[in-house]
């Protein structure tokens, strides 16, 4: 050793490995616009496909004339239901137990539902056609109000389900009724209530929002004929997925499918399932031999692909008169739009949603959701939400703050005295999850201490007494958001897609000069995942991140993952790839004993190598391993250094999180001001700091526009009044607050490396922090629960209501 | 997102565009920032067969103080205002008032000209031109002449421009040195039309306000000026009362749209608290 | 539809091309001219992820006709780097900072960034937010992209880069 040797710290920092802020790979080509988006591919002789829309959002379809169309230049073909039924493809299944009309097949059930497909030779062309189709509607009653869906009066909407009283989740109890899903103990919850000294009841809505990446849904399908095989190019967080469900609907061989995912421009949920855009591109294509192109434009995807939330959710707590919390009871009604075309994982007609009882201790609980069928677009999971997560977690600590007004206690102290204690993990909840780690009590109280809540809390008096005296105009209000989530699906006992168990894998080969390749299941839509996967690579076997090449997206060559969505990719994926390089590792050590003469127990791993105990000059860099994986393997042992790992999670992961919103509302305007927002998350082992912080920067943003007014809604005759960025808020970087981060580390014990995801806590956090928020600034007025989103007109209405406005 | 076909043209005068709009009639529409026009197009919702591109006509350019007006050509875009220095000194509210419509972007395209003649009820341009008593001069097939702005605007997208018109320049008369301004915004967000706007200009004397007048933005189909809610201020210090009295004589002729952005009563309920704001402001200002 | 062929420089070269008058101009750049780092997020104008900077002014590319820019001097994300290939300041202070994630609102908002820069060397935290208030990002929460410009605002200027306490 001397003063040339790098020191055990040189050498890590030389991996950046774990823990490190490595900065991203992505960024070399998206700071130069070299991404490779699935517009920016052209293949010789591609057409472009366009969709005639409904603009009714309840309507027989009588006739629909092309002549005018296919007489516009370069208009090939313009391609409807009877096309699509010649080859089975007029409706398509769904994620969820359902089936959904590729195109209007005799009618359409929302507004912009795809009625027609036109086919021409470039985007110009096809616009053109698409206003050229002539399309004979004939009107029938609209249902939007969900609350009516189960009415006998009620208009029927699907036709083609007349008749069939159970679905793929069960009975059916009304032909607007899709499935009614309960889990929980209802008589002992019924008992608990029957004898508590305080319960409250309200009806909380999440209203239906979406996910809206920047870079809409979008394909190339391109069929050989010659060979048989269709190529598509697509936005797909899920691309295995999709290449099976094309197989086994269009009725073509899996392997001579090959899906591209290539870079995605966000997907937030919006880009799991299937769309009528990618189907109708794939027949064009094997139609006309062509490469088909299809991008939606920004009000067909706000309009038609799935939307988020919908749920209308009466809940119930009982509760001592001290505080103590003795049953939940929770009803939900779903608004599914036309079709239920959730991308749920199939067991779960209600996604995650019984994490409700969430960071509390409820002894009993039950819980009933029954979804329902409207005049609206299909869908309802997305938007960083992990299966319904976000709507559980707004309705608990919704309904906590409820529970606190009535008890006149303390939010944050109502909270802390039902917190899951640490020992109490493994946490058994009453709806049938096991947690797995958790640590609530001293996340909480970093939240309280970096905050002054307490000097919040006094401020909070003096200004509401300032505003009862007439001095000020002004309103404050705290919003506590303490969540727990669930992430990481899923073990193979309860979570499949379509059939496919939720594992995910990885397969990492080394090459000779100490370099390799990690190809992984999951596919990034700005995750990071180049940059993080070859930092869990570089730990686990000593060679630097950026000797790491990660891919993803490619069916071809990437092992069969279930794709990235639920903050599922470190959970899932981190692990496989965790669990592939612990393989290559334990063969790096046998060619290191081998090479080193000595044997493979007398070896420890150092960072970088391999060194033999008690000899430390004895060591053999992984690097030079590498080398030898290609030429002297110990006898019977096969050249290469290469492993597989295909994950099956023994659970899920629950990350945990304590927000707080401060804001201040102008009574006279409702215009509101974020003062501060203070995010602690506990997202276990944490791989790249930087890149977590990105991730709560980004969720908490989607959390605070749905918060305060991102709603695509319906008006009574079914029109979305909210379709384009005119009207669907989207927040600039005027309007976005500044983000405190902050975090505790609880790793989950059976995670390989301890990691528990964090993409969508910021979102599951966030919006209840800032609807807590409001609400605590009106409560003193006399208010229990003022429905999102917060729009300003809409809190000039709650002051208003509530005598505190002229 | 792709608008309808379309013939192009690009006229190096006023004489040519002017000649163009007679010949073509309808089916011919000028484009001047094309950031209300385009979008529109590409929405199908406007299909001109024809595009008058005005960015070559020279003499729709420029800022010019003679006396007490200040004339600036129709094609003088957002940013070019708030580069103008003589702006700045002369017509601060027009300062203000700029940066507050759309964003950057829009704002280096976006023409004054198309603000203050397509007739958008959310246009800002509007009622500030009617506060500072502005005049526009239009040029047609029959000649040129000026119309006054409050004699302009005549219901949602419907202006005194005969077919054939396009508008040439706006001079504006320039408010008397110590003078109180102000533009009162309310918006969801930037970039958006404001819920209410209100735009006061005033000067005062010995704490009592001599002159004012006050404009309203997107409170009615078209721009308006508040001419009692201003009476109501003359003479007063702007107390309480007075306050009180504007706002509701502005109120009064206030008639929004209940929209995205709000009900009615809302939109008026904010519409009059951009008048005590502006007012107060603007008092705030005077010398 | 008879085409016009229409001439203009884009990032220092001189292109040409053929288009229908109606041929918008980010088609032209993305299609014809094949530079497809320049994003298209939406059809009403808000976005702003088609952000390119014509002769020196940052316009929105989708609202405006490739015919209009006979003649312009245009500089999209594909002309940012500097002149050997290097990270300019801006794509460097995007990466330094995490300035993106998905990268679709990137090349639009440091072709704007770009043009803010030049409008307003040093730039307070509220005026960067101001300056690119016509550029939307799903992903970071703009609180690290104001990061990156300050980032390349400090280094353009010669100045030390001191992060704001959190």
């Amino acid at each position: 050793m001397n003063d040339l040797t790098p020191t055990r710290e040189q050498r890590t920092a030389a991996l950046e490995g774990m823990g490190c802020k490595r900065k991203r790979v992505e960024d070399i080509r998206f700071t130069q616009g070299r991404g490779n988006y699935v517009d920016d591919v052209k293949l010789p002789g591609m057409l472009h496909g366009d969709f005639v829309r409904s603009p009714h959002p309840h309507a027989r379809v009588k006739k629909i004339d092309d002549s005018e169309a296919l007489k516009v230049p370069g208009v090939l073909a313009v391609i409807t239901a009877e096309t699509l039924k010649t080859v089975n493809l007029a409706w398509m299944p769904t994620l969820a137990g359902d089936v959904q009309m590729v195109l209007a097949d005799g009618k359409v059930l929302f507004q912009n539902q795809e009625v027609a497909f036109v086919v021409a030779t470039d985007r110009y062309a096809a616009d053109d056609g698409i206003n050229k189709v002539i399309v004979e509607y004939e009107p029938l009653p609209v249902l939007v109000d969900p609350f009516k869906a189960m009415d006998a009066d009620a208009p029927l909407l699907r036709e083609d389900l007349a008749g069939k009283t159970s679905g793929a989740h069960g009975p059916r109890k009304h032909h607007n009724h899709i499935f009614e899903w309960t889990v929980g103990d209802k008589e002992m919850t019924d008992a608990a209530f029957k004898k508590a000294e305080v319960t409250i009841k309200e009806m909380i809505s999440y209203h239906r929002t979406h996910p809206s990446p920047l870079e809409t849904c979008q394909c190339v399908c391109s069929f050989d004929k010659i060979k048989g095989e269709l190529t598509i190019y697509g936005t797909f967080q899920a691309p295995h997925v999709i290449r099976t469900v094309v197989s086994l609907i269009a009725k073509l061989p899996e392997q001579k499918i090959h899906v591209i995912a290539p870079d995605i421009g966000g997907g937030f949920g919006n880009k799991v399932g299937a769309y009528p855009g990618y189907i109708c591109a794939a027949v064009a294509s094997i139609v006309t031999g062509k490469p088909v192109k299809w991008v939606e434009d920004r009000i067909e995807n706000l309009t038609a692909t799935s939307f988020a939330r919908d749920y209308h959710m009466t809940t119930e707590i009982a509760a001592t008169k001290e505080g103590k919390v003795t049953g939940l009871r929770v009803h939900v009604l779903a608004d599914h739009g036309a079709f239920d075309a959730c991308a749920d994982p199939s067991k779960w007609p209600a996604g995650f949603f019984n994490i409700v009882t969430g960071s509390y201790d409820f002894p009993v609980a039950h819980l009933a959701v029954d979804g329902i069928y409207t005049n609206k677009a299909p869908g309802g999971v997305a938007y960083r939400c992990s299966f319904r997560v976000t709507e559980a977690a707004y309705c608990i600590e919704r309904a906590m703050d409820i529970l606190a007004q009535k008890l006149n206690m303390d939010p944050a102290e109502l909270r802390l005295k039902n917190f899951i204690k640490p020992e109490q993990f493994p946490y058994h909840s009453a709806l049938g999850w096991e947690y797995d780690s958790g640590d609530y009590h001293t996340a909480m109280k970093k939240m309280m201490e970096t905050t002054d809540y307490a000097a919040l809390r006094k401020e909070q008096a003096e200004k509401r007494a300032a505003f009862k005296r007439g001095e000020t105009r002004e309103i404050m209000g705290l919003g506590v958001s303490f969540f727990t989530e669930i992430v990481g699906a899923g073990p193979s006992k309860n979570c499949d897609i379509l059939g496919i168990a939720m594992f995910d894998s990885c397969e990492i080969r080394m090459h000779p000069t100490g370099a390799g390749i990690a190809r992984v299941g999951s596919k990034s839509q700005g995750q990071g995942h180049e940059t993080t996967w070859a930092q869990i690579i570089a730990t686990e076997i000593g060679i630097p991140a950026d000797n790491i090449m990660v891919e993803e997206g490619n069916t071809d060559t990437a092992p069969y993952g279930l794709g990235t969505y639920g903050s599922r990719s470190t959970p899932v994926a981190g692990a496989a790839i965790a669990m592939a390089a612990r393989k290559i590792k334990a063969k790096a050590q046998m060619i290191a004993a081998y090479k080193l003469e000595v044997h493979e127990d007398d070896l420890e791993f150092d960072i970088d190598g391999f060194r033999v105990k008690g000899l430390p000059e004895k060591y053999m860099s992984m690097k030079d391993i590498c080398w030898a994986a290609y030429n002297s393997v110990p006898p019977g042992m096969e050249p290469g250094l290469e492993a597989v790992s295909y994950y099956d999670p023994p659970n899920m992961t629950y990350p945990f999180g304590a927000y707080l919103c401060v804001m201040d509302i102008d009574v006279d305007t409702g215009v509101y001001k974020v003062r501060r927002f203070y995010a602690l998350d506990d997202c276990g082992t944490r791989i790249n700091p930087m890149i977590i912080e990105g991730q709560v920067h980004g969720g908490l943003t989607e959390a605070f526009a749905i918060a305060m007014g991102q709603e695509i809604r319906y008006d009574d005759a079914g029109n979305v009044v909210t379709g384009s960025f005119m009207d669907f808020f989207m927040p600039t970087a005027v309007e976005t607050p500044h983000w405190e981060t902050d975090f505790t580390v609880t790793p989950s014990p059976h995670h390989p490396i301890g990691a528990k995801g964090v993409g969508e806590s910021p979102n599951v956090g966030g919006v209840p922090a800032f609807s807590n928020a409001v609400n605590d600034a009106f409560s003193f007025l006399g208010s229990t629960h003022i429905q999102m989103p917060h729009d300003f007109w809409r809190n000039w209405k709650a002051a208003k209501e509530l005598g505190a406005v002229a | 997102m792709i608008p309808g076909a379309f013939s192009y043209h690009r006229p190096a005068t006023v004489a040519d565009a002017v000649k163009l709009l007679a010949d073509l009639g309808d089916d011919a529409r000028p484009l001047a920032g094309g950031h209300s026009l385009v979008p529109m197009m590409k929405l199908r919702l406007a299909t001109p067969a024809h595009l008058i591109d005005l960015h070559g006509v020279a003499d729709l350019k420029g800022i010019k103080r003679d006396g007490n007006k200040v004339t600036i050509g129709a094609m003088t875009t957002q940013h070019e205002l708030l580069a103008s220095d003589e702006i700045g000194k002369s017509l601060p509210i027009l300062h203000e008032t700029a940066l507050l419509i759309a964003d950057p972007q829009v704002r280096y395209r976006g023409t004054i000209g198309g603000n203050v003649a397509n007739g958008d009820p959310g246009n800002d341009m509007p009622a500030l031109m009617l506060t500072l008593g502005a005049s526009y001069q239009l040029q047609g097939p029959n000649g040129a002449r000026e119309v006054v702005a409050s004699d302009f605007y005549q219901g949602a997208y419907f202006t005194a421009l005969e077919p054939g018109e396009i508008l040439t320049s706006v001079t504006v008369p320039v408010p008397a040195a110590g003078h109180g301004y102000a533009y009162e915004k309310l918006k969801r967000k930037v970039g958006d039309y404001a819920t209410a706007a209100a735009a006061v200009v005033l000067t005062m004397a010995g704490g009592k306000v001599t002159t004012c007048t006050i404009g309203l933005t997107n409170l009615h189909e078209t721009p308006l000026l508040a001419a009692d809610a201003a009476k109501a201020v003359i003479g007063t210090s702007l107390d309480a009362v007075s306050l009180k009295k504007a706002a509701q004589a502005a109120e009064a002729i206030m008639s929004p749209a209940a929209d995205a952005r709000g009900p009615v009563e809302y939109r008026k309920h904010v519409g009059c608290i951009m008048v005590t704001r502006a007012l107060q402001r603007a008092a705030g200002r005077a010398k | 539809m008879a085409k016009t062929h229409v001439t203009m420089k884009v990032n220092g070269a001189e292109v040409e091309g053929l288009v229908e008058p109606r041929t918008l101009l980010v088609h032209f750049i993305r299609e014809n001219l094949q530079m497809t780092g320049t994003h298209i997020g939406c059809e009403t104008t808000h976005c702003g992820a088609c952000t390119v900077d014509i002769d020196g002014m940052s316009v929105k590319s989708c609202t405006m006709f490739a015919v209009q820019a006979e003649g312009s001097d245009i500089t999209t994300i594909e002309g940012i780097a500097n002149a050997d290939g290097t990270l300019s300041a801006l794509q460097e202070g995007f990466r330094m900072m995490h300035g993106l994630q998905c990268g679709f609102c990137t090349p639009g908002m440091i072709v704007r960034a770009h043009r803010l820069l030049q409008e307003n060397p040093r730039p307070s935290e509220q005026e960067i937010r101001m300056g690119i208030s016509g550029n939307i990002c799903r992903c970071t929460g703009y609180q690290n992209i104001v990061r990156a410009i300050q980032y390349a605002a400090a280094k353009i200027n010669g100045v030390e880069f001191k992060e704001a306490a959190e």
